[in-house]
């Protein structure tokens, strides 16, 4: 069998002291620094294009690309901030990554950080796991002893400081322009863009935000060359990243593998859907991705497959549920969390979502007709496109994939003057609550 | 009634301490309402002038971010605030049967605070965790693969004083809200470097690739920086890096 996983970032997680800067170095951690330091900044950019290594926080903006549209000169600071909010329903790869390899992460900021003159970084951690914030904290103070960080770091003359900032518990704060807001002590609202946080970013200075797993893969790139890199993965779609499988699977976990793998070659080694089950529908990238179902099993889960099957690669957080499991339930949830979430900066969110979720309660609850799927439809459309920022955007991309190939689930509902569904059926549990 | 002399003097420093990790003030707002919460619990109008006072804020500028954040609480909560993730995957998976189960079983409804002050429950939005699906969440550490039962011997186990109960992934002493507030402010405790952070779920791909006999390499190879010079022992001809490839082309 071809290898299929290529555990990078996972590669130690399994040892008990992983989180330290001793295990990272033992397993190579804080080579590539010596590299980039020894290159010019514009070097080590290059090489980030070279790669070809696309963001891996979901929007899969190319990360050398948007180093380099930090200006040239000019007498203002810039800044490097890690969007450490993973809140995407499904995404669960950066806080483990957190949690259980920081150096990874510090080791790239400090390298993202001298590419593009930055001599001060933060790290916007959402606050809602206490022991990342713990790890942050203790891995960049091992870090600075190690003289990684502070002035003058490994005799270069660079010199850069890391803050660690912890969220309050908002999802749009992923979204790197309200990130910003909050990082300035803001309601965490999207800006209007342009102008981009490369020109004016946090404090209206030249700023790159990226995603933990973007930074903490550029290590590897320095350390193998962008070529090693970019021999993973697919034509367009480089290098390996970090695959959430969750659900109902009989593995759950993080897979590390090279982009353009299948569903049907991570579930194989997963060991399929939980046994005596099968596959219903499923996210390639989280909430905000349109459904998948057992048709696309073997769609290559990469930018540009995932696209042309009617999706997005997204974070690459699969959610798996199978035949026991309401998909009307599932998208109700979904968007009842985006009307929470909704920053209610712009009306066709903010408004929209909530007739959205009126709807689906509707028929949830069996008592929509056919004519509410078309009135749901309809208000999706004219959020998509609409609103100030992809949060909007999201909310159709469930309602419209679910409908597209579950519609008479939709209508057995109104058939019913119900949901179908046990919803004891489809825990984990269900001996229990039996 | 305002915060006593002695509490402003105590938070004083802890506040410029916090404000001189940034580059303009007002960035400092955040972690000054954590820091609020671990003195108070919640954030009081006491506790938002206080914000508002370091920082020359009017009393509407630090309530309009106060009130957009769902971690800062405007009541009391209790000293272990339990959070059910009931976002579609947890739920379905089983977080709403617990949420429901707790609720019943504490008599509270969500967002509620038990009458001794010693629990409080809310649902959550996903975690961050759905490979350990169903989570709880106590004071912000994971409680991972939940039943209604062992949801509940849990909450009776923190209302009888937390003694011996860690979460799976995370600190091995849980954190009261107070003391996990002053964390989240940026005042950590000492037990960073302890606890089992990986459990089976975060080791899962590792694990299977290990037992295919797809050995992970280094972060860097012994002698980096050739790009290109096939410095990996993987390089670019390894059967392993064409994987991916293979398919593309």
């Amino acid at each position: 069998m071809t290898t299929v996983l290529t555990p990078e970032i996972t590669a130690f997680w399994d040892e008990p002291d992983s989180f330290t800067i001793a295990a990272y170095k033992r397993h190579g951690g804080y080579r590539a620094l010596s590299v980039a330091l020894a290159m010019q900044p514009d070097q080590v950019v290059q090489t980030m294009k070279d790669s070809a290594l696309r963001g891996r926080g979901g929007a899969g903006f190319p990360t050398g690309l948007k180093w380099g549209f930090i200006p040239k000169g000019g007498d203002k600071p810039r800044y490097l901030v890690v969007n450490a909010d993973e809140s995407e329903p499904g995404a669960c790869k950066d806080m483990p990554t957190l949690l259980n390899n920081p150096q990874a992460l510090i080791e790239g900021i400090v390298i993202a950080a001298y590419a593009i003159d930055a001599h001060q970084a933060f790290i916007y951690a959402r606050g809602e796991v206490l022991h990342v914030i713990r790890r942050l904290h203790f891995a960049l103070a091992e870090a600075r002893e190690a003289g990684y960080l502070g002035a003058d770091i490994l005799g270069s003359g660079f010199d850069l400081e890391v803050v660690v900032h912890a969220g309050a518990g908002a999802y749009i704060c992923g979204e790197e322009t309200a990130l910003l807001d909050s990082l300035e002590g803001y309601r965490g609202q999207p800006r209007l863009k342009p102008p981009f946080p490369a020109v004016a970013g946090l404090y209206a200075c030249p700023t790159v935000v990226n995603n933990v797993e973007s930074i903490a893969t550029v290590p590897y790139i320095l350390g193998y060359g962008a070529p090693d890199f970019a021999a993973y993965g697919t034509e367009k779609s480089k290098g390996f990243g970090i695959f959430s499988l969750s659900g109902h699977v009989t593995t759950p976990g993080q897979y590390e593998a090279p982009l353009g793998t299948t569903l049907r070659e991570l579930l194989d080694l997963a060991g399929g859907i939980r046994a005596g089950h099968r596959l219903k529908f499923w996210t390639p990238g989280g909430s905000s991705t349109p459904l998948f179902t057992d048709e696309h099993l073997d769609v290559p889960l990469d930018y540009e497959s995932v696209a042309a099957a009617g999706s997005m690669l997204g974070t690459r957080s699969i959610q798996l549920f199978d035949e026991t499991t309401c998909v009307v339930r599932v998208v109700l949830r979904w968007i009842k969390f985006y009307e929470h979430e909704s920053c209610g900066k712009c009306t066709p969110c903010r408004e929209g979502s909530w007739w959205v979720v009126q709807l689906l309660e509707k028929l949830e609850n069996g008592e929509g007709s056919e004519a509410d799927l078309d009135k749901l439809l309809d208000i999706c459309s004219n959020i998509t496109g609409r609103a100030f920022c992809a949060l909007g955007d999201s909310i159709e991309a469930p309602v419209k994939s679910s409908i597209r190939y579950f519609k008479d689930e939709y209508l057995e509902h109104q058939r019913r003057g119900g949901c179908p569904f046990d919803p004891a059926a489809s825990t984990l549990f269900a001996m229990e609550s039996a | 009634m305002a915060l006593s002399q002695e509490v402003r003097a105590r938070l004083e420093p802890d506040a410029a301490q916090i404000i001189s990790r940034y580059p303009v003030p007002r960035s400092a707002l955040l972690p000054l309402l954590h820091l609020m919460q671990a003195e108070e619990g919640y954030l009081t109008e006491d506790g938002i002038e206080f914000c508002a006072g370091q920082l020359g804020l009017a009393i509407a500028e630090v309530t309009a971010v106060a009130s957009f954040y769902t971690m800062y609480k405007h009541h009391p909560v209790g000293d272990y605030h339990v959070g059910v993730c009931t976002n579609s995957l947890c739920g379905v998976m089983g977080g709403d049967a617990i949420l429901a189960g707790l609720q019943e079983h504490l008599g509270v409804g969500d967002d509620g605070t038990t009458t001794d002050g010693k629990l409080s429950l809310e649902h959550l939005e996903c975690n961050a965790a759905c490979d350990y699906a169903p989570v709880v969440m106590v004071n912000w550490e994971f409680f991972d693969n939940m039943t209604p039962q062992s949801a509940r011997d849990l909450v009776d186990g923190l209302r009888s004083g937390a003694a011996g109960i860690a979460p799976t992934r995370g600190a091995p002493r849980l954190c009261t809200w107070k003391q996990a507030s002053r964390i989240l402010a940026g005042f950590p405790d000492d037990q960073a470097a302890e606890g089992n952070t990986s459990g089976p779920p975060s080791l899962a791909g590792l694990r299977i690739a290990k037992e295919h006999g797809w050995a992970p390499e280094p972060i860097a190879p012994a002698d980096p920086g050739s790009p290109g010079s096939g410095a990996s022992p993987r390089g670019t001809a390894s059967p392993r890096a064409k994987t991916g490839n293979g398919r593309a082309q």
